[in-house]
């Protein structure tokens, strides 16, 4: 209760229309989470250290983009929509979403924003779904017509219709995922965050879940930010990602540019008649052999089209298949560039130093020289 | 809980740019208004749930209506073998025995659940609980809202109401008002350490039967008479964790018997502040419990 005086003046500064609010929808200023992890060494001994699992952090997010927010296990992307959704307190930084400080205000943020937490259901687990939908409604003071709407569009995209009355704990995880999504959305969220909403589901349910969101943020123009390991989630639905790595933000950019700076690469798989030397189709080269199958590796900036045409008019070819790089790939190659530049700066800059050490260290010789001459 | 909302109404996607919220649609956010509605609503909804399946309903509250019956035949049993037990008649044990039973009771019925909120700390789903704009509290006692409980109200109804009638007592307004008093603020009691635990299990995740020891465990302690225990014990329940104040001290008044320890009278009538007290730092504790869970996540 320790900000009743001011949540009267940020409501209003929240509902404000103004350009400013709607392209910092979502803001962060350097912000910042530690965690203290202690750490049992022996008999009553304890260590504590210091994890920052946010470090410095900033970006915003204009109303009614989609945004995705990737980066490997234990990057801090949870820890980021936490403190988003105001389940954690930041340890330092600016954080507003809709105007609001999420920590401080946290209920009156709940009925603006809609989370779901694909390892986690938000639902009653013991009873039937309609149950939850039903409780929704009253706990977030849904108008009536405003639910109906919702709960009966919801339930024709997702193909709700058969599990309204069967126990949450019954249904497979696709169909829970995709109750959990209807839940998110009844009380209209303005935003909407998705923490691996892919994560376990089969390929029908992920072409589901991806093609509801995707109609979503264009007619509704619901602001969406999602977490998830699965780049195809990215390519079809995100223009904008942000990658971050051990708290920090690497990218912020389109997808294509994620490519490029991470030098990735694509590979080609081919299938020909029979065993041949390998494949000569510049930029790509062959990294393995095996009997008639053959991986080229090519750039992931470039396309596919012109060199499938090639090999295929050059070759024998049955079949074959495209491999995307997969994010932590991505992310390892960003990380090992970044590592050797900070390297050769810092072999420049030593080379540099001793250099100059060695000159000082001459010239000091010489004036020792000229001492012991005068 | 470090929240505050001027309730917003549903944003209309179809015109986002239109400030469509109004603030003022509802009164103005309050914890407890607001958490007792939320409290209700779920525990509502549980009972329903239960109720579409009345025999099993029926077996449940039957069950727990016989275990709990277990102890008060217990007592019966040393009964058959000793008159007294701590100069304690049957029929005042009975009196004890059942003013705790209706206290302790309506206690676990109404916030029962709170010894699973180490679980839900540990396997994350406390998350999901606070994205909702309803106060944590009253999700975590709500949630699981087993009417079966009823059973150990009933069956403490029965043993008192059974004391109630052999017992003799000198009734005055005062005494008879008593009664009710000490169900009462005897559930507050209990309702407090109930809080209280649930927000130590914030920070120790596995503290769960440390808070039954002091709930289930405290409501036996204080089915027998003081006199059987020792003068530290009770001393322990009467100044650090006053659990006395539940039915000792008040009902050893009715019953017009001396307090084991040098206590003035005025101090059977002062359970209710007691009551009061304990829910106040319980609600404080529960308050710097939740934070230190949002500080640390874990």
């Amino acid at each position: 209760m320790d900000s009743h005086s001011d949540s009267r003046s940020d409501s209003r500064s929240g509902s404000r229309s103004g350009s400013r609010s709607d392209s910092h929808f979502i803001e962060l200023d350097r912000v910042e989470k530690v965690f203290d992890v202690r750490r049992k060494t022996g008999f009553l001994r304890r260590e504590r250290r210091e994890v920052r699992a946010v470090d410095s952090i900033s970006f915003t997010v204009a109303r009614g983009e989609m945004v995705g927010y990737i980066g490997p296990n234990g990057a801090g992307k949870s820890t980021t929509i936490k403190m988003l959704t105001g389940i954690l307190t930041p340890s330092g930084g600016r954080l507003r979403v809709a105007g609001i400080d999420p920590s401080r205000e946290r209920t009156r943020l709940a009925h603006r924003i809609g989370v779901v937490f694909g390892q986690r259901t938000t639902l009653w687990w013991d009873l039937p779904l309609i149950d939850s939908y039903r409780l929704m409604h009253r706990m977030y003071r849904i108008p009536d017509a405003r639910y109906r709407a919702n709960l009966d569009r919801c339930v024709e995209l997702l193909e709700l219709g058969d599990l309204l009355d069967v126990p949450v704990r019954q249904l497979s995880l696709g169909q829970r995922m995709r109750g959990d999504i209807a839940a998110a959305l009844l009380h209209d969220p303005e935003i909407l965050y998705l923490d691996e909403p892919t994560i376990g589901l089969d390929v029908i349910s992920k072409a589901k879940v991806r093609e509801f969101l995707r109609d979503l943020n264009a007619e509704n123009g619901t602001t969406v930010l999602l977490t998830t390991h699965d780049l195809q989630d990215i390519e079809q639905l995100c223009r904008r990602v942000m990658v971050i790595d051990h708290g920090r933000l690497m990218y912020d950019g389109p997808l294509a540019g994620l490519h490029e700076v991470g030098d990735s690469e694509r590979i080609l798989v081919v299938d020909l008649e029979r065993e041949l030397p390998p494949i000569e189709a510049a930029p790509a080269r062959v990294v393995k052999v095996e009997g008639p199958r053959q991986w080229l590796a090519f750039p992931a900036s470039e396309s596919a089209a012109p060199l499938v045409a090639r090999i295929a008019s050059e070759y024998p070819l049955v079949d074959l298949s495209v491999r995307e790089p997969d994010i932590e790939a991505v992310i390892a190659q960003m990380y090992a560039e970044q590592a050797d530049r900070a390297e050769q700066a810092d072999r420049a800059e030593r080379a540099d130093r001793a250099e100059r050490a060695d000159r000082a260290e001459r010239a000091g010789r010489a004036g020792e020289a000229e001492d012991a001459v005068s | 809980m470090a929240e505050a909302r001027t309730a917003t109404a549903a944003h209309h996607p179809d015109c986002p740019d239109r400030p469509d919220r109004t603030d003022d649609a509802y009164a103005p956010y309050s914890p407890v208004r607001d958490g007792l509605r939320a409290y209700l609503m779920i525990a509502a909804m549980w009972i329903r749930s239960t109720m579409a399946y009345r025999a099993s309903f029926a077996m449940t509250a039957f069950g727990n209506f016989a275990a709990t019956s277990f102890d008060f035949l217990a007592i019966l049993l040393m009964f058959s073998q000793v008159d007294e037990l701590g100069g304690y008649t049957l029929p005042e044990i009975a009196f004890l025995y059942g003013v705790v039973g209706i206290a302790f009771g309506l206690t676990d019925l109404a916030i029962g659940s709170m010894d699973r909120l180490g679980r839900r700390v540990r396997d994350g789903t406390l998350d999901t609980l606070l994205v909702r704009p309803v106060p944590v509290l009253a999700q975590v006692a709500a949630d699981k809202f087993a009417l079966r409980r009823l059973g150990r109200v009933t069956q403490g109804l029965f043993v008192l109401g059974y004391a109630l009638t052999v017992l003799d007592i000198d009734w005055t307004p005062v005494k008879v008002l008593m009664i009710p008093m000490m169900v009462l603020s005897g559930g507050l009691i209990f309702g407090a350490v109930f809080v209280a635990g649930g927000a130590f299990q914030f920070i120790a995740l596995d503290a769960a039967e440390v808070q039954n020891s002091f709930t289930y465990g405290g409501s036996t302690l204080l089915q027998y008479p003081p006199t059987v225990f020792a003068k530290d014990l009770v001393r322990g329940v009467t100044f650090v964790l006053p659990l006395a104040f539940v039915n000792w001290v008040p009902a050893l008044y009715v019953l017009g018997r001396p307090y084991p320890l040098d206590l003035p009278t005025w101090v059977a009538f002062t359970p209710p502040l007691v009551g009061a007290g304990c829910c106040a730092l319980a609600g404080l504790a529960w308050r710097a419990g939740l934070r230190s869970y949002r500080s640390t996540g874990s």
